[in-house]
């Protein structure tokens, strides 16, 4: 096995490109070096990304943050500025794994191990955040919800590095949550999740909303109607029971080790109103 | 040896105080050596092939290709193991786990080994090796096991215990009954009847340390093994068996241990690394992984049981019934006779049965896991209780106490009681504060009684007194729990000498005689009566020795507070002398001052718990937290009271754990599915409340200081207290343990309609 610290993207970017064997990004390396050591992966190559500028900052603009790929979880949650703008996208990256692993575990990393339950993807999702891609034949942006597009498959394509993640500036009046299932209180993975982030009008009445739901399908959900459900409305019963309705009809889960069909589908509802009344909350609403 | 065993008003200077412990400062730095810390010169690293079937024939295992892998310096197979059991059936089983025969049981058993120089080698060669499987039918689940259609795992079993005996031989192995009356006359008299099923998935003791060793064996034919274990005697005379060799040929090294409870009293790949380094002819180290220990080493029993108790309207029980059924992995076992004796144990009964059916299913070979088969029993049987006094209209405690067992009592498996405790764990748990203590929403209570029997058995002792007068306790049974201390506090107690003056080590086999395991909660208890009867023989010791220095008659010396003194005024006139003072002139008077003693410690006392515990449950989503929870159990007597709370928590936790989340989960396939710490679910810190404990002390009357035994009472109670909990916060009895949050709330909701 090879391993490389290159200190560009580019360079990065085209060793993957060149490598004929199994080549594999390193950031926080909290999903890569658990699957090496427990023999599931066996690279020809890793590279490190970790001395490429830029790839550990969390840069705020007039168009939003730009979080680069190497930030983890503990710095997103010492950014006073990103915890303000986007509490739900931040809890969500804190509930990854341990207080150890969140000295090392990116959200990007998060992303890419393409799991449904990836606890920082749903919020992502919900924020409508893209995410900055360089590649052999350069670059390019997507929204988060097409990097996953099984478990443990993204579309990234050969040589391509996820370098930063792109969360859009806040309106005022908006708010976003993230709730988990687990059946302890930590270092645990999500048996179902929600994501949720809502923009008010002067009113207090919502206008916009995303809705998002993990551990329930085979990536990650946006579920529109869920959203559908709520706009328009002040959170009361009937729209809350709508938004439970719409986001247990949209859920396609599996019986597994860690929760039942019938489980997640019920709880996927409990957790979007829960998350909903949050998200709200925060957003300024009563 | 005679005891002195009256201990009315005893008063202690040692015994019940809470030093420091002595392993502490080793812990909590690293210093301290486990399993894996030991390591020898010049040695290989081993692994282990596994099977990926639950059940399958080996028709060929092709190690040609990983024997030429440079680096690899032995691999063994079964061929290399030759069946030295004779007819010894137990055995042969044993040695059938470690390393499969003609046919894989389970996914995770062991078909081959490999020693090479590295462990990057060794992985290297493990996929060399070409196995050849024929796999065959399997079944995982004990009741799938014993339907007439169930694939048969061993063509040698024919259901013991029934007549006439079965022609066919089945997974059903063995069949036994307890108890005592006419239960049927019994449920008669009954005005009211509670019976349900009950079901329990497997768990796993979930010790933080991996099994691990380094196996030395040299040309000459001695051997030594460095190895984590609850019994490194047992482990000695078990591996000498399987590799042919004089026992007196194997030195066993126990390390320290980062958690057995029960689960380290079984051999698995020691055997193997014996055979590996025989062959390679150097020194080899074998380490588990995670997933090894969760599908290779030996978890509990999953079980069903059905119980039926009736009682009159005033609540009297007049009959209780139980069919408890437990599988015991790939081998035949008798766990389900443990559950059968302890089931109804905490109560007077006229009229009791209880049957034990024992199955044998694709899973690995059951070991003991604390109070083996007594939670399952308990959650059975104290969910039936519960159900049943409220049906009554009884508060449930009162209805305890009217049926609690005391002494003078015939217990459900036999014998009558002595002196017990679980009257009086119950009225503590009628006064305590938690039981009275206001609840809130979504929340509930629940209480649950158990019984252990506690053991005895096979202990030696040395205790030496060294020239500066301090004193050392060689002993042979491993310090799971705290035992060191205990038995130092009991040294120094007898001696009259300060506890920090005596030093407690773990001898290895070549330096003491024969010990059965660290299991039945026996440290404390036996080792304790031996060191109390070596420090004995060391007194003598030294009177006699002081009777020289002074030169006067031995019988005219007597011992008091650590130091030697005329017996009385026509003895003489001597100022006394001190430990210190007769070590020191040792060399004149005939020698280095030793205790010795050596006995099987009969008399373990049985111990009772009872255990209150108070839940919230969230009814949309089936989540639970334990919100307060309370142990009252009786230690006898507690020698170093911080380890016995330690005891009563710990149990407490693992049944915390076995109640709400830790099962192993079997796919189709027969594969484990959660073979790690993520996906098999032991309570963190933050799921558990601080846990209260209440140490009773209702003396044991065959040990001088009348201790109990403390390490495995409190695991029985938890899941009966759990469930009897939840039940009551939900309004659904639950009957099915672990209560995960999908089973809650698919209980709910069928409870809903």
């Amino acid at each position: 096995m090879r391993y490389e610290a290159p200190d560009s993207i580019k360079a990065a970017a085209t060793m993957l490109a060149k490598e004929k064997g199994a080549a594999f990004v390193l950031a926080g390396g909290t999903d890569l070096l658990v699957k090496m050591k427990g023999g599931f992966l066996e690279p020809d190559l890793v590279v490190d990304i970790k001395r490429i500028k830029g790839m550990y900052d969390i840069k705020k603009s007039a168009v939003g943050f730009r979080i680069g790929a190497a930030v983890p979880g503990v710095a997103l949650g010492e950014n006073a500025a990103l915890v303000k703008a986007w509490p739900g996208v931040v809890e969500a990256a804190n509930l990854i794994g341990s207080k150890q692993v969140q000295g090392r575990c990116t959200m990007v990393g998060n992303m890419c191990n393409a799991s449904p339950a990836a606890d920082s993807v749903p919020a992502l999702i919900a924020a409508g955040a893209k995410v900055a891609i360089v590649g052999p034949k350069g670059k390019r942006t997507i929204p988060v919800d097409q990097v996953a597009v099984s478990p443990g498959r993204t579309s990234l394509k050969k040589g391509e590095i996820i370098e930063a993640i792109l969360l859009p500036a806040r309106p005022a009046k908006s708010g976003d949550a993230y709730l988990r299932f687990i059946p302890r209180t930590e270092m645990d993975i999500a048996v179902v999740s929600a994501g949720v982030n809502l923009e008010l009008d002067a009113k207090g009445v919502i206008k916009d909303a995303r809705v998002s739901l993990g551990a329930v399908a085979a990536t990650v959900l946006l579920v529109p109607a869920a959203a559908k459900a709520i706009i328009g409305s002040k959170l009361d019963a009937a729209a809350l029971e709508k938004l439970a309705a719409a986001c247990s009809a949209a859920c396609k889960p599996i019986d597994d080790k860690r929760g039942t069909i019938e489980f997640r589908t019920k709880v996927a509802g409990v957790l979007a109103r829960r998350a909903v009344m949050i998200a709200y909350s925060r957003a300024g609403g009563k | 040896m005679p005891l002195d065993t009256h201990f009315t008003n005893q008063v202690f200077k040692s015994v019940g105080t809470r030093p420091l412990r002595p392993d502490g400062i080793d812990k909590v730095t690293g210093r301290a050596r486990y399993g894996a810390d030991y390591n020898a010169p010049g040695q290989l690293i081993a692994l282990v092939l596994r099977s990926p079937h639950a059940h399958a024939r080996i028709k060929k295992i092709d190690t040609s290709k990983a024997e030429k892998l440079a680096g690899v310096k032995a691999i063994i197979t079964s061929a290399d193991l030759p069946d030295l059991t004779g007819d010894d059936r137990g055995m042969k089983d044993t040695l059938e786990n470690c390393m499969a025969r003609d046919k894989v049981l389970y996914d995770g058993h062991a078909v081959a080994a490999v020693a090479a120089i590295d462990a990057t080698t060794a992985r290297k060669a493990l996929k060399l090796i070409k196995v050849d499987y024929e796999v065959l039918p399997h079944v995982t689940d004990l009741d799938e096991a014993l339907k007439p259609d169930a694939p048969v795992i061993h063509s040698h079993i024919f259901t013991s215990g029934v007549t006439p005996k079965p022609t066919k031989p089945s997974n059903n192995n063995r069949r036994s009954e307890y108890g005592h009356g006419n239960v049927e006359e019994g449920f008669k008299q009954a005005d009211v009847i509670v019976e349900r099923t009950f079901k329990t998935e497997q768990t796993h003791q979930g010790y933080i340390e991996p099994h691990a060793c380094v196996a030395n064996v040299s040309p000459d034919g001695q051997g030594e093994l460095w190895v984590c274990t609850q019994g490194h005697f047992v482990y000695r005379n078990q591996c000498a068996m399987l590799l042919g060799m004089d026992v007196s040929k194997l030195r066993v090294t126990a390390s320290e241990i980062g958690g057995g409870f029960g689960g380290k009293t079984h051999i698995w790949t020691e055997p193997l690394a014996l055979a590996l380094s025989r062959k390679a002819n150097r020194p080899v180290k074998l380490t588990m992984t995670r997933e090894e220990v969760f599908r290779a080493s030996g978890p509990t029993s999953s079980t069903s049981i059905d119980v039926r108790i009736g009682a009159k309207k005033d609540g009297a029980i007049t009959a209780a019934h139980a069919v408890l059924r437990y599988q015991g992995g790939a081998f035949p076992a008798t766990w389900a006779d443990f559950g059968a004796q302890t089931s109804f144990a905490c109560y007077d009964l006229k009229n009791v049965k209880s049957e034990a059916i024992e199955v044998i299913v694709n899973r690995p070979k059951v070991a003991a896991y604390r109070a083996p088969s007594a939670p399952m029993a308990a959650f059975a049987v104290e969910s039936v209780v519960d159900e049943l006094a409220r049906k009554i209209g009884m508060d449930v405690v009162d209805f305890r106490i009217k049926n609690a067992a005391k002494q003078g009592t015939q217990s459900s498996y036999g014998p009558v009681y002595g002196p017990i405790g679980i009257g009086p764990t119950l009225e503590a748990a009628k006064n305590h504060p938690h039981m009275k203590a206001p609840l809130g929403k979504n929340q509930g209570r629940g209480m649950a009684c158990g019984f252990w029997f506690n053991f005895g058995g096979q202990t030696c002792v040395d205790m030496n007194v060294t020239p500066d007068g301090s004193v050392t306790v060689a002993v042979g049974t491993i310090d799971v729990g705290g035992s060191r201390a205990s038995i130092g506090l009991m040294a120094a107690e007898e001696l009259g000498v300060p506890f920090d003056q005596v030093r407690v080590v773990i001898a290895d086999t070549s330096s003491l005689g024969h010990n059965d395991m660290t299991d039945g909660s026996r440290g404390t208890f036996s080792t304790g009566m031996a060191t109390i009867a070596a420090a004995r023989n060391a007194i003598k010791v030294l009177c006699e020795r002081a009777a020289k220095m002074w030169d006067i008659p031995e019988d005219a010396v007597v011992w008091e507070n650590g130091t030697a003194k005329p017996a009385g005024a026509n003895a003489g006139s001597f100022p006394p002398l001190t430990m210190r003072e007769i070590a020191e002139g040792a060399g004149n008077t005939g020698g280095p001052i030793a205790g010795h003693n050596e006995m099987v410690a009969d008399g373990a006392g049985v111990s009772f718990a009872t255990h209150i515990c108070d839940i919230e449950v969230d009814p949309e989503t089936g989540a639970s937290k334990v919100k307060r929870y309370t142990v009252i159990q009786d230690a006898g007597k507690a020698i170093h009271p911080s380890y016995v709370e330690g005891q009563y928590q710990g149990g407490a936790a693992q049944g915390i754990g076995w109640a709400l989340n830790e099962e192993y989960i079997y796919g189709k396939d027969g594969r484990l599915q959660n073979a790690g710490f993520l996906d098999y679910r032991i309570p963190v810190c933050s799921d558990l409340p601080f846990i209260d404990t209440v140490i009773l002390e209702i003396p044991n009357p065959n040990h001088p200081y009348g201790v109990r035994g403390v390490g495995e009472t409190s695991i029985v109670p938890p899941l009966a207290a759990v469930a009897n909990a939840v039940s009551n916060a939900t309004g659904v009895r639950m009957t099915h343990v672990p209560m995960s949050p999908p089973r809650i709330l698919k209980a709910i909701s069928a409870h809903k309609g």
